[in-house]
């Protein structure tokens, strides 16, 4: 087990080295090989009528005027020496770990996403608490009595949950909960060790929007899962053998049928801590996937870097772990 | 005479007493005010002190620094921590546009033929930290964000064109360590300032109420970080800056109000929220939980039906000209607009009340048929290009007539619009509909505002390769004079290779010579009737096709204090004295 783990990070950082080398592309030699000179990437980091000799200060200062993997060893390099920019009197330093600096907001990019981490991983555990308790147990007794009036109306609902947007959801959550009755007043994120009280508070409605859209998923899929396990031959052998219903569903149906959920836990955690987009953008909460939609819109490409190789590191983190948590659900599973 | 619109003028005359009591700066409060009361009047004027002033913003400024910064809402923002040399005095509408000495302790002393202009400083303005301002600071501040721009980029560089030339061409204070400096400025002692520029500049009072003239202690500067920690002059400082997230000002103890008529330091803190969700601004605005959008572009689309709607909600509302002009620019060097008669053609040719609807219909705008807003001084009522409607039907008879002498038969163009801005999108799609009709088909090319002018619209090299033909625009004032709004869209001097405004290329060497020679006029009203002139020289070219005279829709916090909507700054409320009811 504990070599897979080794050999599993290796691979990991194999990746996102990939991926970094990929996205450093896609911003900064796609743009090149679609005709834009490097003039007119430094000009988006100078106002109105830019001198030549503005140009070129910008090119020298950015490193723009090097090859592009020029560019991105001296990213790589940033990481671990971390790099000093010249925008004043004095130079503003990129500590290490430099995973990039904002040459339009001049803020460092792994600091920016630390203050940011704990607003997007408390949006994102809170309502995968929610989501997997409520559409895991929704799913069982959905599978448990499938055609029953409560199958079909836990369906219905889930169905909704998957079809209703979420800056609609979001949107409607703040409308009747904030500002027609108003329970949850709106307020920015409030720190969990500072007042868990109001930590949970202000993020009730993210949590409860964004569960409503996710639980309708996995009730589904758990009911689906359920009903394929539910009728497997060691099922009724389990019940033959006289064990109780509730031992025959938990431990051998519901075991079973959670190897695809934790799949797709694992990929939607992982996508979820990157940045919750929409979520964040609706409730005005602060976290990675704000970030990642404003230096989109800002065209930031060191801030967006930085989000996507978060995004990435999260998506092979949350995989590992799925996978480890296959052994340990179930017993067919080896690691090695 | 200047305001034609309606709703206005009955709001002037419904709240004239609102403007007696506003004015007189002291007691009465009215949250009772109508529609668009804080374009006539003070409304809630009050000198009651304490509380926080809580404003909100959907986006965040690049920058809160004052030499670094283009945006109308910082410019009127950054006045409650920088102090300019002049500034605007907090007026409702265009009463607002009166400039007033901040820093400076009286308006510019011109000599030399308008050539050079000197300021004192007053005497006892201190920094936050107890250290006395001096001219050199100021000076400091215009060689900063006017001579590093490959530091500081973001502001305007009007200082860097008008002032004269140094031999060798000053490179800026972060490279040049000479102790002078730049030349052009000098500060013979710690309370003067003396300009001098390569040609005569009337206006150069405007010119020095931007921010780019709040003096900034080179000691404390921080180049592009400075933004983090501005120093303060002003009557608030800096107490938490969180890039992105949120601005909290504090009462600076090293403020006097005997060196600041200007300013009351109401508040006891100011905070900007920042990345707020538009609807969620609208709906904290009505709730009380924030008293100004500090963006002031006004509430969205489904905000404003509510409003409107509602006669308790919508008499908290303003509807406030902007010194803005929604248009569409010709590219008079692309083919066929290259000739005069095609771009005639296409003035009879866009249904402007339809453009209007997509626009939001009038509550966002008067069909426009100047380049000059009805805000800006030197405006005047004409159009060279009527339009006749029956029913809701455009007669096409004069754009056809004229799309015959251009001879140019059936085209095919390209316009361009910003796809984050949906009714500027919707208005480009009204256009290409009602360009077909005459034969032009036109398709529409979208980008991002924040490479709209320095990879595509703005750059001539893009737009001649596309066959850009026409550029969807919104403009508004620098500086609220003619010269202010006509210098950088019809100046054929101001056409760069990027980052370019004069998006129809003009360069008309009668209009070049009109702009020169009415910015050294010392004569206000001779260089009023010189932009009246220049708004109908551009007109004959048809090198710009107006559309709407650019409103704002914003809801008036009933909580919020001395809120008086500002033509200075584009229908935002004056932002200088805003406190908070008890």
């Amino acid at each position: 087990m504990f070599s897979y783990i080794i050999r599993r990070l290796i691979s990991a950082v194999i990746l996102l080295l990939i991926v970094s080398a990929v996205t450093f592309g896609i911003f900064f030699l796609l743009p090149k090989l679609a005709g834009q000179s490097t003039d007119q990437l430094a000009q988006q980091y100078i106002g109105k009528a830019p001198t030549t000799a503005d140009i070129a200060a910008v090119k020298k200062n950015l490193g723009l005027d090097k090859p592009v993997y020029e560019q991105y060893w001296e990213f790589l390099k940033g990481i671990f020496v971390g790099v000093d920019y010249k925008f004043g009197p004095d130079a503003a330093k990129c500590h290490v770990p430099c995973f990039g600096y904002s040459f339009k907001t001049h803020i460092e990019v792994w600091p920016e996403i630390q203050s940011r981490l704990p607003v997007t991983v408390s949006l994102a555990a809170g309502a995968a608490v929610l989501w997997l308790v409520s559409g895991v147990a929704t799913g069982v007794l959905s599978a448990l009595r499938p055609g029953s009036f409560f199958d079909r109306l836990a369906m219905g609902v889930a169905l909704a949950g998957v079809s209703l947007p979420m800056f609609f959801t979001g949107a409607l959550a703040l409308a009747l909960f904030t500002y027609q009755w108003p329970i949850f007043e709106r307020s920015d994120y409030v720190p969990l060790l500072q007042d868990p009280f109001l930590w949970a508070r202000t993020l009730v409605l993210p949590w409860v929007t964004l569960a409503f859209l996710y639980s309708a998923l996995y009730a589904r899929l758990t009911r689906a899962g359920m009903l394929e396990t539910l009728s497997e031959d060691y099922i009724r052998t389990a019940r033959a053998k006289g064990l109780r219903e509730r031992k025959v569903v938990l431990r051998h149906g519901l075991r079973a049928a959670l190897t695809p959920i934790i799949t797709v836990l694992g990929m939607d955690l992982g996508l979820l801590l990157g940045g919750a987009l929409i979520t964040e953008q609706v409730f005005s909460l602060k976290g990675v996937g704000a970030f990642a939609v404003d230096s989109i819109n800002a065209n930031d490409l060191p801030n967006i870097l930085g989000v996507t190789l978060l995004a990435a590191f999260f998506i092979v983190i949350c995989n590992l772990v799925v996978d480890v948590l296959y052994a340990a659900v179930d017993p067919r599973v080896r690691l090695t | 005479m200047r305001r034609s619109v309606p709703v206005a003028a009955v709001a002037a005359l419904t709240s004239a007493g609102l403007l007696l009591a506003g004015c007189s700066g002291k007691g009465s409060s009215d949250s009772s005010a109508e529609a668009n009361a804080a374009t006539t009047s003070v409304v809630n004027a009050s000198d009651a002190k304490g509380g926080t002033v809580t404003y909100a913003m959907s986006d965040a400024p690049e920058s809160f620094d004052p030499g670094n910064t283009y945006y109308a809402f910082v410019y009127n923002f950054s006045r409650l921590y920088a102090r300019p040399l002049t500034t605007f005095k907090p007026g409702p509408g265009t009463k607002g546009e009166e400039l007033a000495p901040d820093l400076a302790e009286s308006m510019g002393k011109p000599s030399d033929g308008g050539k050079t202009w000197t300021y004192k400083i007053r005497k006892g303005v201190k920094y936050e930290d107890g250290t006395t301002v001096t001219s050199q600071d100021v000076k400091y501040a215009v060689e900063r964000s006017n001579f590093a721009r490959d530091i500081l980029s973001l502001g305007p560089n009007y200082f860097q064109q008008f002032l004269q030339d140094n031999d060798g061409g000053y490179k800026g204070p972060y490279k040049d360590k000479s102790k002078d400096g730049l030349k052009s400025i000098e500060t013979p002692d710690p309370q003067t300032i003396v300009f001098h520029l390569k040609q005569p500049f009337a206006e150069f009072d405007y010119l020095v109420s931007a921010p780019q003239t709040a003096p900034v202690p080179q000691a404390k500067d921080k180049g592009a970080d400075y933004t983090k920690s501005v120093v303060s002059t002003g009557s608030y400082k800096f107490e938490n800056y969180q890039e992105g997230k949120q601005l909290t000002l504090v009462r600076n103890p090293n403020w006097s109000a005997r060196t600041d008529p200007l300013r009351k330091q109401l508040p006891d803190k100011i905070v900007l929220n920042l990345k707020v969700a538009q609807s969620t601004i609208d709906k904290d605005l009505q709730s009380g939980n924030t008293l100004v959008d500090m963006a002031g572009r006004g509430v969205d689309g489904q905000t404003q039906a509510q409003l409107l709607t509602d006669p308790k909600l919508k008499a908290s509302t303003d509807n406030a000209l902007g010194q803005r002009l929604v248009y569409t620019a010709l590219n008079t060097k692309v083919a066929p607009f290259d000739n005069v008669e095609c771009r005639k053609a296409v003035e009879y040719a866009i249904d402007k009340k339809a453009v209007q609807t997509a626009l939001g219909g009038p509550i966002r705008g008067e069909i426009a048929s100047t380049v000059l807003p009805t805000d800006i001084a030197g405006y005047q009522k004409y159009d060279l290009y009527p339009q006749k409607y029956s029913g809701d039907n455009l007669d096409l008879t004069e754009a056809k007539k004229h799309w015959a002498k251009c001879g140019a038969g059936n085209v095919s163009t390209t316009i361009l619009a910003r796809n984050d801005r949906q009714d500027e999108v919707d208005a480009a799609t009204s256009v290409i509909g009602s360009l077909k009709k005459i034969g032009i088909n036109a398709k529409i090319q979208s980008y991002p505002t924040s490479k709209y002018f320095s990879d595509y619209a703005g750059v001539p090299a893009f737009n001649k390769s596309n066959n850009v033909g026409l550029i969807m625009m919104q403009w508004g004032a620098d500086f609220p004079t003619g010269y202010g709004y006509l210098q950088q869209i019809l100046n054929g001097k101001a056409i760069s290779q990027s980052g370019n405004s004069n998006l129809s290329e003009l360069d008309d060497p009668e209009i070049n010579n009109l702009l020169n020679s009415a910015i050294a006029n010392t004569d206000k009203g001779a260089r009023e009737k010189a932009y009246a002139d220049i708004d109908k020289k551009a007109m004959e070219q048809a090198a710009i096709v107006p559309l709407t005279y650019f409103k704002v829709l914003m809801y008036r916090s009933p909580k919020a204090t001395n809120l008086v909507s500002t033509s200075a700054f584009s229908g935002e409320y004056d932002y200088l004295n805003i406190g908070v009811k008890k």
